[in-house]
């Protein structure tokens, strides 16, 4: 879209000397890389007169820490901006996110469930920073980031119904399971294609610029998808056209099995963001509190002056890669066992416990009720039907066009023929568990016959 | 997969032996192993490497942990770290880097670690690999380039690890396009895949990398590309198909079998530059022709070869060709056996074209 169609070009016309919006006021040297005349001048200090080369290790990028690990404050006195009640409930729901992805890996286990991702290690990351913003900014997730929707209230039953691909699914049994997404919880569907919602992000952002009610988008992913190239043109575009958007790079050292040393040779991924001339801040990514608040100023800078911002939390991945992964090829168990003793669960809680707030019976309680809740809804889930065999050629545009119905139409005339092939969609079609059992044996006495012969 | 389905993959590979001998180039070794895809995979990489050394591995997690998949699995140890590395995840970087170190003179051989995933290489594959040769005069070419990459349905990956793109490959002029459907195969076709002088997409049927085993030759040997494979000689009709399809195909071929329809099997193998003798030769015999591939059916490859067919042999079609295809969706989940053409789909498409 062109300067001129922007809501924000009537300000700049009208002289307005508030910091407007748009890139339509910034000057010149500000949008481009050119050197301005005074940046050519020899008497400038810009100018060299002999050949040196910048590292960009000039640069240190310093890290964000409030909480040591025994819940105690680096700075004794600095007032810690989260009172009793939203704090319990951040906590509440680490623990949830927590056991959630115990209960659901022991699932997949027993064979109940194909697929999960845990979010081990990283609760204070997603759920800090989710806290921080209103209820209705955008959250543009990656697939490890289920505390974040969690924390927005998507409720346990609404977990399971994604993951067990039954009828209540909202996103009808077509993804694999921790794909979730939720339009009153504002949290966009996640897609498996990596990086590709970072760019996205960057134009939701611009919508709500437009859209002028001052609301953001966060956009969170790991330091692997940060590779594509995706992640540099969402970047790019949001520092020029001055969006309202968070990039939260979830930093935790592997992306599969690469160590993320093999993943980048720079100090990591907060030095990007200069690149871009965006502000940027490194946060230590179990500390709750450090998140909370680096998302909070984050977001004061996106909403208020329509600037993106990049932080980059400091995090391990302490669980596998996926419920397919063994990281034992790839890591050492003390490299693990170093992380887990920095478990951002735990230093929420010791935290806490030390405000008052929380008690060791409060724990076991919180404890024994989440898991009987998960494990209750679980049972729930797994008894629902599939969804509707229509729904197989649903929402691939808004209407089917004719030739998809003929194809479904076709297909139901051949499950008629074989219901016991096709289980789900025969059931969906009105046969019943007997009529599927008996084709079942028609087929295989026919089979049979057919090989006696 | 069950270990039922493996074994039957494993006696069609044992029952179509002869047939294969014919197109199999001398095997320097003597013995043969049993493998199974993966396996294979990994055997034709490690021979590759051996006899070449400007062959380079490399993508996503290739390295120490030997992939996703473990196809690369020893190979750092053996080769170091600059001939088998890990990329970071980029995959227009990594086929733009392959394609810049194949012009160098030097033979990638680059992973993709889903084909769900190539599409942000689409450009370096498809403006710039296929382009090449063409649009310098040859004064530069890729040739040395090979990727690899799994593809396919059947293992409850829904939309994003279950896709067969090989049609929006095969409308690229300047690709080859390579597919597998054994542990034989795939190790033979490979190896001329990485040694072909041009760019290849080779395309791994990844429900068959383990579920899939069978004799394996020993050693180097090469299977040709662009030529098709007749699995089993028949009269009454044909039934063609690629990779993991061929498993389902041979199915169904049995089934017909029991009404005493008789039926010839063939594997494409190469979709790009295709077999239009064999398959031509094949119709005009049988006079009908099924197509069966997991993509969509609308612009499927089998649209292509519907359209050939019937201009070379229109006269000899006793039916109209029939596609038995992926429905015209996104791929599912839970509905995934629905969507994929099984051989009952197949089997009910031959008992139509014979009753036409
Ligand atoms: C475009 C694309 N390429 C490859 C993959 C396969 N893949 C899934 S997750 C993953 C690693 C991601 O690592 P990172 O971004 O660091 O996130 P983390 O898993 O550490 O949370 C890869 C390579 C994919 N999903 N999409
Ligand atoms: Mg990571």
């Amino acid at each position: 879209m062109s300067m001129s169609d922007t809501r924000t070009t009537g300000s700049e016309t009208s002289g307005s000397k508030t910091r407007t919006p748009d890139s339509a006021t910034r000057s010149v040297d500000e949008l481009t890389a050119t050197p301005t005349a005074q940046q050519l001048s020899p008497d400038s200090a810009d100018v060299l007169h002999r050949v040196a080369f910048m590292t960009g290790d000039e640069l240190t990028i310093p890290i964000f820490k409030r909480l040591r690990q025994d819940g105690t404050l680096y700075r004794e006195g600095d007032e810690v901006s989260l009172e009793r009640d939203k704090a319990l409930k951040i906590y509440h729901t680490m623990l949830f996110t927590r056991v959630l992805d115990e209960r659901m890996l022991a699932a997949q286990r027993q064979g109940r469930l194909s697929f999960y991702m845990q979010c081990t290690g990283e609760e204070a990351t997603v759920i800090g920073s989710a806290a921080a913003l209103e209820d209705d900014d955008m959250i543009m997730a990656q697939y490890r980031e289920q505390g974040a929707l969690a924390w927005r209230g998507f409720s346990c039953d609404e977990f399971m119904n994604q993951m067990f691909g039954n009828e209540l699914d909202y996103g009808k049994g077509r993804q694999m399971p921790i794909h979730y997404g939720s339009r009153d919880l504002h949290y966009m569907t996640i897609s498996s294609p990596l990086a590709t919602q970072i760019p996205q992000a960057t134009g939701y952002a611009y919508g709500q610029k437009l859209a002028g009610k001052g609301r953001c988008t966060i956009t969170i992913f790991g330091e692997g998808a940060a590779s594509e190239g995706d992640f540099h043109a969402a970047l790019n575009m949001a520092s020029v056209h001055r969006v309202p958007c968070i990039f939260l790079c979830r930093n935790n050292g592997y992306a599969i099995s690469t160590p993320s040393s093999e993943q980048f040779a720079a100090d990591g991924i907060a030095p990007r963001a200069f690149g871009y001339h965006m502000q940027c801040i490194r946060v230590d990514g179990n500390d709750l509190i450090a998140v909370y608040e680096a998302t909070c100023a984050a977001r004061k800078i996106a909403v208020e002056t329509n600037q993106p911002v990049l932080i980059e939390a400091m995090t391990y991945r302490l669980a596998a890669h996926s419920s397919s992964d063994d990281p034992s090829g790839y890591r050492s168990k003390e490299e693990e066992a170093i992380w887990r003793d920095k478990d951002p669960i735990l230093r929420m809680r010791h935290w806490l416990e030390a405000q008052g707030w929380w008690s060791e019976k409060e724990e076991k309680a919180a404890g024994d009720q989440l898991r009987r809740e998960v494990l209750e809804s679980m049972k729930r889930a797994e008894k629902l039907a599939p969804p509707p065999l229509d729904s197989l050629i649903s929402d691939v545009y808004d209407m089917p066009p004719p030739l998809l119905e003929q194809q479904l139409k076709d297909l139901k005339q051949h499950i008629r023929k074989y219901p016991h092939a096709y289980p789900k969609g025969a059931s969906s079609m009105g046969f019943s568990a007997q009529e599927i059992e008996q084709s079942r044996k028609t087929h295989e006495q026919l089979q049979q016959g057919g090989e006696q012969s | 997969m069950s270990e039922q389905q493996a074994m039957s993959s494993a006696n069609a590979e044992q029952a179509a032996g002869a047939a294969r001998e014919g197109n199999t180039s001398p095997v320097s070794g003597t013995g043969s192993k049993k493998m199974n895809m993966l396996q294979a995979i990994n055997d034709a990489l490690d021979i590759a490497m051996d006899a070449n050394p400007q062959v380079v591995l490399f993508g996503e997690d290739v390295g120490v942990f030997g992939g996703v998949f473990r196809a690369t699995s020893h190979l750092q140890d053996k080769y170091g770290r600059d001939r088998c590395f890990n990329t970071p995840l980029t995959e227009q970087g990594i086929i733009g880097f392959a394609n810049g170190l194949a012009a160098q003179g030097s033979t990638p051989v680059a992973e993709i670690q889903f084909a769900d995933y190539i599409f942000p290489a689409f450009d370096q594959i498809v403006n710039e690999a296929a382009k090449f040769r063409y649009r310098s005069g040859d004064l530069f070419n890729v040739g040395g380039l090979t990727i690899r990459t799994p593809y396919g349905g059947g293992i409850a990956g829904g939309l994003y690890h279950s896709q067969s793109p090989e049609a929006y490959f095969a409308h690229t002029p300047g690709l080859k396009v390579v597919i597998p459907r054994n542990p034989h195969q795939a190790k033979g076709l490979l190896l001329a895949s990485i040694r072909d002088p041009n760019p290849v997409l080779f395309m791994e049927p990844k429900r068959l990398y383990r579920a899939s085993v069978g004799e394996v030759p020993e050693g180097d040997y090469e299977l040709p590309l662009g030529v098709a494979e007749v699995i089993s000689e028949g009269r009454d009709i044909t039934l063609l198909g690629w990779g993991a399809q061929m498993e389902v195909i041979e199915k169904a071929a049995v089934m017909a079998e029991r009404d005493g329809i008789d039926c010839e099997v063939i594997d494409l193998r190469s979709i790009l530059p295709w077999d239009i003798e064999t398959i031509c030769k094949s119709v005009l015999k049988t006079g009908r022709l099924v197509v069966s591939h997991e993509a969509p059916l609308t612009g499927g490859f089998a649209s292509e070869i519907a359209a050939t067919v019937q201009e070379r042999c229109f006269l000899y079609l006793e039916a109209p060709i029939r596609r038995v295809t992926g429905l015209d969706t996104p791929f599912p989940l839970v509905l995934e056996k629905e969507h994929l053409p099984d051989e009952l789909k197949i089997y009910e498409a031959i008992k139509q074209s014979l009753s036409y």
